[in-house]
């Protein structure tokens, strides 16, 4: 066990993590030759089209150092703040973490949020300077930024490159002599934290943990303590590019067991694995239930398609817990889910994972967030929906979540950050440098306001500087109001949003806007409202089509053009028919491209 | 009784909207004529049967090729074929080609209907479509045609021309009707991607027409044929009595027809196939014995989409015992389902089996069309 390191790789986003990984990963022959392909830990289709991190992953690496074998177990985790949840867990399996800085950039959100974590349970922490191969790399003014932060000293920090493979042999180094080996007893009753598990189609539901401490070995009768389901562990071992069978592994150990299970809800991540014959008598401390932030309604275009749909969301949630999904059904759409993000990165991704792994083809609706309603009875609701708020003259109060974000920006960008963020209701709490012309500003906003536009927002007004992280903190009173959108005078439910009151008018004459830009002219004059209750506050009119003909159409020109209406005949199938309008998938987040 | 329809891909000059198939260079006129010979002999066997209604040469332009071409191909078809001894037979014609000795020379061929290139008789429109005659010449190639001899005789105009105003668009109409000819399509100008004055319009460098400029040109223009005693048979086109154009209308009526030379069209009833858009591949090809086109077989529901098409622009309709005949009930109550809303909306009648379109509807006939498309 001494020999052991179980350490994760945590930065901001596209600092770099994967890359370094990449010759982590090489450096120690862990690959072949012939895997050798640019950030192989991200292994799904999305990630590497995207080039980002979605899922964490973990590797075992064996490191040779001074005639010592070391066993270093490798988490690499994703830096986007849809998914900060998959770096805690990992951090729960570590003792020590690289904390990844990139030379160009700095110190950003993510990097400080990231820290703050691994700090919190105790993980040795080792600072790398990365992407020092490029040439507006700022290392000295970096490094001041990295001591500010860690206290550390100079030396600590390990400069490094991803592209070149520089720093990597002192990473190893510093992984061995500067991360303890694991604790535990193998010899005590079994504790195993669960920290990831993964659905695998062939093998069912395949659970990544870290023994605590014990033994276990293939063919024990386990128990996880939290669900309380006994199972046999058919298969246990260890995880290279593959997994690796074992007989036994023992305290300290990272690995995967596979037992039987079928579905992801039989698996909690931060459950305890246990023996039924030897119990542990205390779980280790697990983590919290990921919590969705974003809810909107995905619906089939073809009405038929909704049970397709609704095995297809199944077996996303199979390798995604953190996706909910329950029935709901809209006047407008007919049936579908009222599904829960943890982001609008997330939400956009299980859409696209609908339409390129099960071919389905959606709609989602304006998302929003969860509030909380308190009735004059003094009951309280959990409204996910426009649709489910109860009546006006029910309702004692609303209450909508918070946020504390941190925004860390170049002082220049200082007043239109202020502008923005007390424009989306912000109250700024701090504001202080963390090093020469940088700030970090803290504000707490309303969680609505921040997840449909902000991020694109502060990326677009620092010029791609500002990053900018955040957690949840609590609900607060707030005035929200529901919105509608008629067309042709009909409301049409799913275009419906809670909004606060200072917004809504605005929001109101911007909706009708796009909407008008979005939905194609048809046979007839639509008209676009915006109401609140009764009252219309905002109004467009798309013109009916005056002229749509073609002069000539001779012999020649028969195939093309009959190709040319079939494909716009395709297009329009593809549109939703709302009373008498077609309306395009795009129009119903229509909200979320406002200016 | 089927059609055939012979492509002369050669053009003086290219007009600025035009994006037919043709070349400038006259260098291989008679080894294309040879060619589309050969090419006849070639496909002796496409069209179902070997009775010819109507022989159609378009362009490009026709009129450029001397006598003795047209004499060549001729022969070879009269060879191959039996051509119906009413048969309509018709070449287009640049305005600038119809002198006196030329249709003089052509009257010992079976011509017997000519089409004649006219877009405008205003100078400053044939300047900017870079056309090469004016509107006096265009007056008097008629003129020349009618003293010829030629008693059927179709015009072309485009209107919606850039910078043009509807009454300017009306002076045009009260001269081509004052003419005496016995035929007028009449075209709104199309943009076609890629052409020198899409490139204007896309730049800004001219002044386009708008929509309801359009709309009304366009009523207009059914206005102003119908008190002349023409009737509109298609959205484009208006013939007198008993001078529709029997080849074109053997395309809206799905007639099989075979077309020859670069680019050229056919259909045999159940597929189409074009050929090449390369003057030097189709010699080269056909010198080898092989016909350089690209076919299409047509599926049951494009077959429908196609049927539905072309009978919708024309104003004898879509018979709907026609379509049940040919594609079944399915079908049939397919497009009745969908034509509904368009007749509610008072753009579309039903009436004797029989769906058409009216003026509002020839207006928006491309979306009522793709409606009823099945995809
Ligand atoms: N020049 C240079 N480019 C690098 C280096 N490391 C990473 N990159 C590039 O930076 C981008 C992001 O790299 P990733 O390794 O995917 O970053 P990440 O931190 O794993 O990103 P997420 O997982 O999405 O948070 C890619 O385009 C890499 O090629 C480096 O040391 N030098
Ligand atoms: C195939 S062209 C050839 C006729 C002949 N070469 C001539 O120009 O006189 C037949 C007719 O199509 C029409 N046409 C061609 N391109 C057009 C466009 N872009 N928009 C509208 N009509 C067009 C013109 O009226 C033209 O006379
Ligand atoms: S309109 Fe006629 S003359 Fe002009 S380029 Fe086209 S085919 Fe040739
Ligand atoms: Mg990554």
């Amino acid at each position: 066990m001494k020999n052991i390191r179980n350490f994760c790789i945590i930065a901001h986003i596209d600092h770099g993590k994967s890359t370094l990984a990449d010759r982590l990963l090489e450096y120690t022959k862990t690959l072949a030759e012939k895997d050798i392909q640019a950030q192989v830990l991200d292994n799904m289709d999305l990630e590497r089209e995207r080039g980002i991190t979605i899922k964490s992953h973990a590797i075992q690496m064996n490191y040779n150092l001074h005639g010592e074998e070391y066993t270093l177990n490798l988490i690499d985790t994703p830096g986007h703040v849809d998914f900060s949840y998959e770096v805690s867990r990992s951090i729960a399996a570590c003792e020590g973490a690289l904390l990844i800085i990139d030379a160009t950039q700095g110190i950003q959100a993510q990097t400080i949020s990231n820290l703050y974590m691994a700090i919190e349970h105790d993980l040795e922490i080792i600072p790398v300077m990365n992407k020092m191969d490029m040439d507006n790399a700022m290392p000295e003014e970096v490094e001041d930024q990295i001591i500010d932060l860690l206290g550390c000293k100079p030396a600590d920090i390990i400069r490094a490159s991803g592209k070149t493979g520089m720093g990597v042999e002192e990473i190893l180094h510093a992984i061995v002599e500067r991360i303890p080996a694991p604790k535990g007893d193998p010899d005590a009753p079994l504790q195993c934290l669960i920290f990831d598990s993964v659905f695998n189609p062939f093998r069912g539901i395949i659970a990544y943990f870290k023994i605590v401490n014990g033994t276990m070995c293939k063919g024990d009768l386990v128990k996880f303590i939290a669900t309380g389901k006994e199972y046999d562990a058919d298969e246990l071992g260890i995880l290279k590019l593959d997994m690796v069978p074992k007989q036994c592994l023992s305290a300290g150990n990272v690995g995967y067991i596979i037992s039987g299970i079928k579905t992801s809800k039989e698996v909690k991540v931060g459950d305890t694995i246990t023996h039924v014959k030897r119990p542990a008598t205390e779980a280790i401390d697990g983590f919290e239930e990921v919590k969705p932030m974003v809810f909107a309604g995905v619906y089939p275009i073809d009405t038929e398609d909704f049970e397709d749909l609704r095995a297809a969301i199944e077996k996303l949630q199979l390798n995604d817990a953190s996706l909910t999904f329950e029935p709901e059904s809209s006047v407008a759409l007919g049936f579908g889910f009222r599904c829960g993000f943890l982001g609008m990165l997330h939400m956009e991704i299980v859409q696209e994972r609908l339409d390129r792994e099960f071919d389905m083809n959606v709609i989602t609706t304006v998302p929003n967030v969860s509030y909380k309603v308190y009735t004059k009875k003094d009951e309280l609701l959990e409204v996910h929906n426009p649709s489910g708020l109860p009546d006006i003259m029910a309702i004692d109060r609303i209450e909508e979540p918070y946020i504390r974000a941190s925004i860390i920006t170049k002082t220049d960008y200082i007043g239109q950050i202020m502008t923005l963020c007390l424009g989306k209701r912000g109250e700024l709490i701090k504001q202080e440098y963390i090093s020469g012309n940088r700030m970090e500003l803290i504000f707490d906003m309303p969680l609505g306001e921040i997840v449909f536009d902000f991020y694109d927002k502060l990326k677009s007004i620092s010029k791609g500087y500002a990053s900018f992280d955040y957690h949840m903190n609590g609900y607060r009173p707030s005035k929200l109001i529901k919105l509608d959108i008629l067309l042709n005078a009909e409301p049409v439910d799913a275009l419906s949003s809670l909004i606060h009151v200072d917004n809504a008018v605005s929001l109101g004459r911007r909706m009708c806007e796009k909407l008008k830009e979005l939905i194609p002219r048809q046979q007839f004059d639509i008209a676009i409202q915006a109401a609140i209750g009764a009252k219309i506050i905002a109004r467009e009119t798309i013109k009916a089509v005056r002229k749509d003909v073609t002069a000539k159409c001779y012999g020649g020109d028969i195939s093309r053009k009959r190709k040319l209406l079939e494909k716009q005949k395709k297009g329009k199938k593809r549109m939703k028919q709302i009373g008498s309008v077609e309306v395009p998938q795009k129009a119903f987040l229509a909200v979320l491209k406002l200016d | 009784m089927s059609g055939i329809y012979i492509h002369i891909p050669f053009c003086k000059t290219k007009c600025s909207y035009c994006d037919f198939y043709s070349a400038v260079s006259a260098q291989y006129i008679s080894a294309l004529v040879d060619t589309i010979g050969r090419e006849l002999k070639l496909r002796e066997n496409y069209l179902p049967d070997k009775k010819i209604g109507t022989i159609y040469f378009g362009g490009g332009t026709p009129s450029l090729l001397e006598k003795k071409y047209f004499e060549q191909i001729f022969d070879t078809i009269y060879g191959l074929y039996q051509v119906d001894e009413n048969a309509e037979i018709t070449f287009e014609a640049n305005p600038d080609d119809l002198t006196p000795a030329y249709l003089e020379g052509l009257r010992s061929l079976p011509f017997n209907r000519v089409s004649i290139g006219i877009q405008s008789f205003d100078d400053a429109d044939l300047q900017r479509l870079n056309r090469r005659h004016t509107g006096a010449e265009a007056l008097q190639a008629v003129k020349n045609a009618q003293q010829a001899g030629f008693d059927n005789i179709s015009i072309d105009l485009i209107y919606g021309l850039p910078y043009q105003a509807l009454q300017a668009w009306e002076k045009q109409l009260d001269t081509a009707l004052g003419m005496g000819v016995q035929h007028i399509s009449a075209y709104g100008l199309t943009y076609e991607e890629g052409t020198p004055i899409w490139k204007r319009r896309e730049s800004r460098e001219i002044q386009t027409v708008d929509d309801d400029t359009m709309t009304d040109m366009y009523r207009l223009l059914l206005d102003k044929t119908g008190k002349a005693g023409f009737k509109q048979y298609e959205i484009s086109n208006f013939a007198l009595q008993g001078c529709r154009s029997r080849h074109n209308s053997s395309y809206w009526k799905q007639i099989p027809y075979i077309g020859l030379g670069p680019s050229a069209h056919s259909f045999d009833g159940t597929s189409r196939q074009w050929n090449v858009n390369s003057i030097k591949e189709y010699i080269s090809e056909i010198s080898e014995n092989r016909i350089p086109a690209e076919r299409e077989e047509l599926s049951l529901s494009e077959q429908y989409n196609d049927f539905v098409m072309v009978s919708l622009r024309t104003t004898d309709g879509l018979n709907v015992c026609e379509l049940e005949a040919r594609f079944g009930a399915d079908f049939k109550r397919f497009c009745l389902q969908n034509i509904k809303t368009f007749i509610e909306a008072e753009k579309a009648d039903y009436s004797d089996n029989v769906i058409r379109l009216n003026t509002d509807g020839f207006l928006v006939s491309d979306m009522i069309i793709a409606e009823l498309m099945k995809v």
